[in-house]
């Protein structure tokens, strides 16, 4: 790990100036330019608002006694990071294709572009973070202080998360170019599974229980990485009370720096095929 | 200690089309090579045993058909691609000239493009800082450099991507076939620039079509073909080897397409076609209105067959042949045959450019010799002393026929034969010639290059 992070830090000059290419490269040309990063989740946000507000009344939808006091900052928890995670996993599986000429025609630091991804979704998602700041504060949510104190403990597990799968998915997409298609879907299948648009007791008690295990609802949430991050995320900021998730957060960052080891190592093991097969 | 050194390296790829992803994917994983578990049917050498080493400071040629691997090696030098076995090794910073400009963002400018171009290529932000106004200076772009680069003409593209990769500073530079591209005064100028690194004793490996850049600028050179090591040394020898190869190359590919007409000796039935294109009416220029007439003519053999010219073979000076150099003796030779006995009968040949120029025509007609009689089998030989054209290809037209023009059997550019020079003059003809100057008119020794 710690040699694998020296290795991307010995790039990071060209690791800073690609994610500011990319940052300024999507918005070249459009009007409001670089206001897309905060206008963006605002967009979206409200899409949602209004989908589970007006079309599909969340009342319905969670039946169990909505408690969901302020749904937009609830929602808002949980999208802005998922935003941050699925374009990172999308963009990450397409990158070295896209990069075809970097890799073929230059030597050129393969794990830098998966990388790319994954930081230059970020720093839309870190420009999103004061606009969640203004809703907590227009709705007089006050997230606790050692709350707050996690969050960044958050963002890096999900920050190593989100690497390590970019990395496999770069890597397995040069060779099976049906991931694309696949992914983007099962982003979609993901998104439902994890507590973002609900609270996880919507689902944990459903299922049946095998074996004095919790009923299966729960199990299956809890085997899904994103929904300790998308808890994490809630509970730091949107819910009242301590922040009590922190033994499924560490855990899941065992798990993450694992999965950031796995993608590195498969990165490397699949690096010569790059140029070869992209 | 060389500056590149290549020793015993073989480079295999996978062959695409098979559906074996799962294979090659399960293979790089397990083993960490692509295609040490394919099947020989699935895979292709590049590269076959090839042991180079360039010393430092030497500019060093690599020269080959298409396919031949020239760029494989380029891209193994360069470290983009590892061999299958075999070492290479190159010591000092590398700037790869494969692709100008790889890694240019269209939408961004061309300020923040050298800017990520040099870091790319291993500069630090300070050191770009220091150069820029040199790069910039080179690719002549200073009033565009803030301008997005796919507002930029290709030239300018490449330009920008040139001037980033050399002011790289490299040790030892890799250029593939860049020069190809761009105007004269660009070209010059990038030749300049590699003169200087040459100066500067950096290390060239230069991957080219152009031969007399490999003979004027390289001392050394290796000529690659299908993956093998063909020849390596002093620049000169391996041009002239490898250019005799490349002509005898042509030579079978000429010979077996004039195979393949004469084994299909079908002399076009209709008379239509045979009144249409060769029966004129009875005009004694009849061969010249024809000639007038190709560029419409398409190749094809047509007449009634009465006399037929069962072969036509062309002869160099050491026989049969079809390249030629400009100066040599050409010999066409025709074996005929009539069944019938024939007293109306004319012998044509003519010489074409490929776009229908007619450089040459008679026939013995023209040349006022008139026929008598003819039958059975028989040779007519058109023996040119001296071939003096320019460098190119060329068509022939082989004819009998009547003295009016009514073909017996035509063959209208059929045969092709190809002219080789050294002197890169112009037009279709070359008269011999010898320049004369006086004394206070003087030029250099020429140089040792072998002549044609």
């Amino acid at each position: 790990m710690l040699s694998n992070l020296r290795q991307l830090f010995r790039h990071r000059a060209l690791i800073q100036v690609l994610v500011a290419r990319e940052l300024k490269a999507r918005y070249r040309g459009s009007v409001l330019g670089f206001f897309w990063s905060f206008v963006n989740p605002l967009l979206l946000l409200l899409v949602y608002t209004i989908v589970f507000t007006y079309i599909m009344p969340r009342g319905q939808l969670l039946g169990n006694g909505d408690d969901l006091e302020h749904y937009a900052v609830f929602l808002f928890c949980g999208l802005l990071p998922w935003t941050w995670f699925t374009s990172s996993l999308s963009d990450g599986a397409n990158v070295l294709i896209l990069n075809g000429n970097l890799i073929k025609k230059v030597l050129f630091p393969a794990e830098v572009l998966p990388v790319v991804s994954v930081l230059s979704n970020m720093v839309h998602f870190l420009f999103g973070l004061p606009i969640l700041f203004a809703f907590l504060v227009v709705y007089s949510i006050q997230p606790g202080l050692t709350g707050l104190l996690w969050f960044p403990v958050v963002l890096f597990v999900q920050l190593i998360l989100s690497l390590g799968l970019a990395m496999i998915l770069a890597a397995l997409t040069v060779h099976f170019r049906d991931i694309k298609d696949l992914l983007a879907n099962l982003l979609t299948l993901w998104f439902f599974a994890t507590p973002i648009i609900y609270p996880m007791a919507l689902i944990e008690g459903r299922g049946p229980s095998f074996m004095g295990l919790p009923p299966l609802g729960k199990v299956l949430m809890n085997l899904n990485p994103f929904t300790h991050l998308a808890i994490s995320y809630q509970e730091i900021l949107y819910h009242d009370g301590p922040f009590g998730h922190w033994r499924w957060l560490l855990a899941l960052g065992v798990g993450s720096v694992a999965t950031f080891l796995l993608g590195y190592w498969l990165f490397d093991r699949l690096r010569d095929s790059f140029a070869e097969e992209v | 200690m060389p500056a590149i050194a290549l020793d015993h390296v073989s480079k295999v790829y996978r062959r695409h089309g098979h559906r074996r992803q799962f294979a090659t994917l399960k293979s790089a994983l397990l083993t960490g090579s692509l295609v040490r578990h394919l099947r020989p049917d699935e895979s292709f050498s590049a590269l076959r045993d090839v042991s180079v080493s360039v010393p430092k400071g030497a500019c060093f040629g690599v020269i080959g058909r298409n396919g031949s691997g020239k760029s494989t090696l380029l891209k193994l030098v360069a470290g983009i691609t590892r061999p299958t076995s075999g070492v290479v090794r190159v010591n000092g910073r590398i700037s790869a000239l494969i692709e100008l400009g790889a890694g240019f963002h269209p939408e961004i400018s061309g300020r923040e493009n050298v800017f990520i171009n040099g870091i790319m290529l291993g500069l630090s932000r300070h050191e770009i800082s220091a150069r820029f106004d040199e790069i910039v200076e080179f690719a002549e772009l200073e009033e565009f450099i803030d301008a997005p680069v796919k507002t930029y003409s290709s030239g300018m593209y490449m330009r920008l991507g040139f001037a980033v990769a050399v002011n790289v500073d490299p040790d030892v530079l890799l250029v593939d076939e860049v020069l190809a591209v761009g105007d004269e005064g660009f070209s010059l100028k990038c030749l300049d620039k590699f003169a200087e690194f040459k100066r500067r004793g950096k290390t060239i490996l230069l991957v080219t079509h152009s031969l007399s850049m490999v003979e004027r600028f390289c001392d050394g050179a290796v000529w690659l073909d299908a993956g093998e090591n063909q020849f390596i040394g002093d620049p000169k020898r391996v041009v002239q080897r490898y250019l005799t190869d490349v002509e005898q190359a042509e030579d079978e590919l000429l010979a077996s397409q004039d195979a393949k007409v004469q084994h299909t000796p079908v002399i076009a039935a209709q008379p239509g076609s045979a009144l249409a294109n060769g029966a004129a009416p009875a005009d004694p220029e009849a061969l010249s209105d024809a000639a007038a007439d190709m560029f419409a003519a398409k190749e094809g053999r047509w007449g009634s067959g009465a006399v037929r010219i069962q072969q036509v073979t062309l002869e160099g000076p050491g026989g049969p042949a079809h390249v030629f150099h400009t100066g040599d003796p050409m010999t066409i030779r025709m074996r005929i045959s009539a069944a019938e006995p024939v007293d109306d009968f004319a012998f044509g040949v003519s010489i074409f450019t490929p776009d229908g120029i007619c450089c040459y025509g008679t026939n013995t007609d023209l040349e006022e010799m008139r026929s008598k009689s003819l039958q059975g089998d028989g040779e007519v030989v058109f023996a040119i002393k001296r071939l003096e054209l320019v460098q190119g290809t060329y068509k022939l037209d082989v004819a009998v026929h009547k003295r009016d023009g009514f073909s017996y059997d035509y063959h209208r550019l059929l045969y092709t034969f190809r002219v080789k020079s050294r002197t890169m003059d112009a037009g279709i003809y070359r008269p011999g010639h010898v320049w004369r100057f006086t004394d206070n008119v003087q030029f250099k020794e020429p140089d040792d290059r072998p002549d044609d």
